[in-house]
């Protein structure tokens, strides 16, 4: 007996995307495995390590946490579509992509589009944090390789950034 | 004038894919092709006999292509896969080996061993039909901790006497007659407990069987791409170029990945080449932690002989070694503490012995540091006792011990990790701990001290001091091509887990070659591209591929001066290579010059002009007319191969330095400052070193302050998710880090360079017990500690004397 599939579209990066899923298939695995964009990343399956983490019309969201099913009617920003158009066709780094290169704000990139995630919304709603306010934007997310600091740097780094370009 | 790479802080190349969401890690690929997803059903027990094993429901369950247990593994599909798996590091008093089976024969020995592997439509699906296979046991006994292993009431493997794997004894003078003369005696008993490398990423294994050609492609997430090709080829009964292993972008190392082969990367190519399907397993976080590996539970006791310096006479430590279930990586880590504990330091006799031993846990292969850390702690609190017993300053013990840089190479009389004999390259350690004085601020701090008393609040200081053998052999390799393009193609065998190699190796092959930085591309951890390698592991990268690949490219660039002086009739010795360009030295850009790529044209004889360095390769003259067209000394095309194989491994040293605080009240322990003094030898990009050694010591801040293994009674780990393994967020990590090098160059390498990658994460449980001592007024001997251990501390020494230091003379 096979298991019951429901058609749904997802709203990915500005584009409408239709999937056939299962009610059980995680949004994080239906956006890898059926979207293909396997920038977003699966560290615990539990919601702990922020790995996962998108922006479900705009909010940081575990993608581990959530149901694809329960993601009907919204808006996904994954790390791909992180990316500033600037007429080339990969776009260029977003303020916060450009900061984690500078400041060295990553190793191995597999924990990193949980950041950028999670530090792009962070730096919407206080676009210039303190020392203390980065490092509260980004402690819900585990890092094994930096030991932080450089990601620390990094949201600052962005926040000039993003003021340096507007 | 090229700009010299070697030594800047260049930007990661590697990172714009990364930033884009464009790596690709092993569950990045074949996606959207079709591809089988694995599952395995593991022991949930961790002593048990196998009685039966039903799996008769599983393959009703729609979308499962396959399940095997231990008996499908016996027949003529891979003549050796009923075997053991393979004991990697053999050693002669490791004389009760043991490995697991790919699927558990009879018999489990942790939660966590593999028992039946499922492959199905997706993962989901596998999930469901492992759920379906019914397994009827025997209990036995579990041996959970080093106590129950040493006093060895049950065995874990029946015909392993007293669950000693191995016992190993190293002596350089007569120790125990020293200490019996010396002044004065210590002794202590120093615990350290489990952790383990826990990367982002699991494990994961990928395979695609081509029936076509009766190849065998497997991407792993590993530290060996050259060790899984062998063991894949060796196990499924293949010719080794009948199997390619690539490693993918990989999410973090830090030991676990290279232990191989795993169970899955020779259960996934096997299930590939019998379905005739690519295959997947992706390992999840609680496989993770039951079934990779962990690593440093150790038990110690220090006799120390000293003189009224506080100088080390004589030296004598047991200690015992939990090495799990299961000796895969044989008997590397306590060899490495036995050896390692020394440090900086010179006792006059020394000896070491310790039992290697078996328990009903998962099992123990490197995690960064392999061994460091547990010997950096023994040695950093014997120091710290035989200066509270003299009432000495503890930068002034150490300094008494110090080996002098006038005494390198200094030879400990002992015998390494790698066979070969222990002797240190070149260090200042007189110069480190000076540097380290300073940035920590250890004059000031009885001030600070007695202001922070004022106003009611303990602070400690504490330092350690390692010294970090890195570089291990036997070799790497490195090859150059440089293409008609004028691009220099880089290729060296060991893997890349996060340390940015594709920036600093072509830092150097830049340098070498006389080449834009922008021109170079660096690929690592593929046999297609580079079939003899060792690994990514024991800080060896940087230089033992960094120096093949330097090597390598000066044979590239031996080749093109000479292609090139011919063409523009020039002597060899009168050229130079400028950002791709040879020309006759001081006239750069004029007449008499080449590009590479038209080098690169000029020295394979078939010339198609396809692209324009081939055009302009018309214009020049190379080869004798009166000799083949390839002369019988050469070979067609522009490229560059060598191999380094150093004699011994070069050992870099540091020294850390915490100020912490420590609650009256509640015992919680806070890091108010931290300082580094590291000593890796020529820096080859300082951004990415200084990486390094932030992110080990953050490791070393989890190590110390928060995690460990918590397994029960029945050997249940019952702490398996990283809601109760208490990895560091940014809040546990201090917010400044002062770091300061010292470049010692070593001599056993064209470029100086020394490891870098395992020295942050070393003496972070002998800084902290320190400095925690040093606030609590009395000796820490166990680690980690938490605050409630702190506060029982507490308690335990208001009510009695101190009882863990005591001086017998």
């Amino acid at each position: 007996m096979g298991e019951e599939l429901h058609d749904i579209r997802l709203s990915v990066n500005g584009l409408v995307r239709e999937v056939r899923v299962p009610a059980r298939r995680l949004l994080s695995d239906a956006l890898r495995h059926d979207l293909g964009l396997t920038g977003t990343h699966v560290g615990c399956e539990h919601g702990v390590c922020g790995a996962c983490t998108v922006l479900v019309d705009g909010r940081p969201v575990r993608s581990c946490l959530m149901f694809a099913v329960s993601a009907v009617d919204c808006s996904i920003t994954t790390v791909e579509g992180l990316t500033e158009p600037d007429g080339s066709p990969e776009g260029r780094l977003s303020a916060v992509q450009q900061a984690f290169a500078e400041c060295h704000g990553l190793q191995c990139g597999f924990c990193t589009p949980g950041f950028l995630t999670t530090i792009t919304a962070g730096l919407r709603d206080n676009p210039a944090p303190t020392e203390d306010e980065a490092r509260e934007m980004i402690a819900g997310n585990l890092c094994r390789c930096t030991g932080y600091v450089n990601i620390v740097k990094s949201v600052l780094r962005a926040s000039q950034i993003a003021e340096e370009r507007s | 004038m090229t700009t010299k790479m070697f030594g800047e802080p260049v930007q990661r190349v590697e990172d714009q894919r990364f930033l884009r969401g464009q790596g690709h890690y092993a569950d990045d690929l074949l996606v959207g092709q079709q591809v089988l997803q694995a599952a395995v059903l593991r022991s949930p027990h961790a002593h048990a006999r196998i009685v039966d094993i039903d799996v008769s429901e599983v393959l009703d369950v729609e979308g499962v292509h396959l399940v095997w247990t231990y008996d499908d593994l016996t027949g003529p599909m891979a003549p050796t896969m009923g075997e053991p798996l393979p004991l990697l590091i053999p050693h002669p008093q490791l004389t009760h080996g043991r490995t697991q089976y790919a699927l558990a024969k009879d018999e489990v020995n942790y939660v966590g061993e593999a028992i039946a592997f499922v492959v199905a439509d997706d993962r989901y699906l596998a999930e469901d039909a492992v759920g379906r296979i019914r397994v009827t046991y025997d209990f036995l006994p579990p041996v959970v901790g080093i106590p129950a292993a040493r006093a060895a009431e049950h065995l874990v493997h029946d015909d392993v006497p007293g669950n000693v794997a191995a016992r190993l004894e190293q002596a350089n003078g007569d120790a125990r007659a020293a200490i019996a003369a010396a002044p004065h005696t210590l002794s202590l008993d120093l615990e350290v407990e489990r952790s383990a490398s826990t990367p982002l990423e699991g494990r994961g294994t990928v395979a695609r069987w081509d029936p076509d050609t009766a190849r065998l492609t497997v991407w792993t997430s590993t530290q060996t791409s050259t060790g899984v090709r062998a063991a894949v080829a060796a196990k499924l009964g293949m010719d080794l170029g009948q199997v390619e292993v690539v490693t993918p972008d990989v999410g973090g190392g830090f030991g676990v990945k290279i232990n191989h082969p795993w169970p899955e990367e020779l259960l996934v190519p096997l299930a590939a080449r019998t379905l005739r399907r690519p295959v997947k397993f992706i390992e999840d976080r609680r496989e993770h932690f039951v079934s990779a590996a962990h690593e440093r539970g150790q038990v110690h006791h220090v006799e120390v002989g000293y003189d009224d310096d506080g100088r080390v006479l004589g030296l004598d430590v047991q200690f015992w070694h939990d090495n799990g279930a299961y000796t895969p990586y044989g008997i590397v880590l306590p060899i490495i503490t036995s050896t390692q504990l020394l440090g900086p330091y010179k006792p006059g006799a020394y000896r070491v012995v310790f039992e290697s031993l078996y328990t009903n846990t998962v099992m123990c292969t490197p995690y960064r540091g392999a061994g460091r850390p547990q010997g950096c702690f023994v040695m950093e609190r014997t120091m710290d006792a035989i200066a509270a017993a003299l009432g000495k300053d503890r930068l002034e013990v150490r300094s008494a011990n110090f080996i002098q840089p006038d005494e390198f190479p200094y030879d400990h009389g002992l015998i390494f990790q790698d066979g070969r004999r222990l002797e240190y390259d070149s260090g200042d350690y007189p110069a480190s701990l000076a540097k380290l004085r300073e940035l920590i601020g250890w004059d000031e701090f009885p001030a600070f001290r007695e202001e922070m008393a004022r106003e009611g609040r303990r602070v400690g200081i504490g330092l350690g001091c390692y010294v970090e053998g890195t570089g291990v052999g036997p070799y790497e390799g490195a090859h150059v091509r440089i293409e008609t393009s004028g691009k220099v193609k880089i290729a060296t065998g060991l893997t890349t887990q996060g340390q940015g190699h594709a920036t600093a190796f072509a830092q150097i092959a830049a340098d070498a070659l006389g080449v834009p930085f922008e021109s170079v591309e660096v690929v690592t951890g593929d046999t297609r591209r580079m079939p003899y390698a060792v690994g990514t592991f024991a800080s060896r990268a940087a230089v033992m591929s960094g120096s093949a690949i330097h090597l390598a490219a000066l044979r590239a660039r031996e080749k093109v001066l000479r292609i090139a002086a011919e063409a523009l009739e020039a002597a060899e010795d009168d050229l130079e290579i400028v950002d791709g360009v040879i020309s006759v030295k001081g006239t750069p850009g004029g007449t008499a010059s080449i590009d590479l790529g038209t080098v690169a044209v000029l020295s394979n004889p078939l010339r198609y002009a396809f692209d324009e360095a081939s055009k302009a390769a018309t214009q020049f003259t190379v080869g004798d007319p009166g000799k083949p067209p390839v002369a019988e000394d050469d070979e067609p095309g522009l490229e560059g191969k060598d191999f380094y194989s150093p004699d011994r491994s070069t050992f870099a040293n540091g020294m850390h330095a915490v100020i912490v605080e420590t609650d009256p009240d509640t015992a919680e322990i806070t890091i108010l400052k931290y300082a580094v003094v590291h000593d890796c030898g020529r820096l080859i990009n300082p951004m990415i070193v200084e990486g390094q050694i932030l992110g080990g010591i953050a490791q070393g801040v989890g190590g110390a302050l928060y995690e460990r293994m918590a397994y029960d009674e029945s050997g249940q780990l019952v702490n398996a998710s990283f809601m109760d393994f208490l990895m560091p967020y940014v809040t546990e990590i201090p917010a400044h880090i002062d770091i300061d090098h010292l470049e010692t160059p070593s001599p056993l390498n064209p470029l100086g360079i020394k490891g870098a990658g395992e020295a942050g994460v070393i003496p972070s449980a002998a800084v902290f017990a320190s400095a925690i001592s040093d606030a609590e007024g009395f000796a820490i001997t166990a680690m980690p500690i938490s605050p409630s251990e702190l506060f029982g501390l507490r308690r335990t020494h208001a009510s009695a004397e101190p009882v863990e230091t005591k001086e017998r003379s």
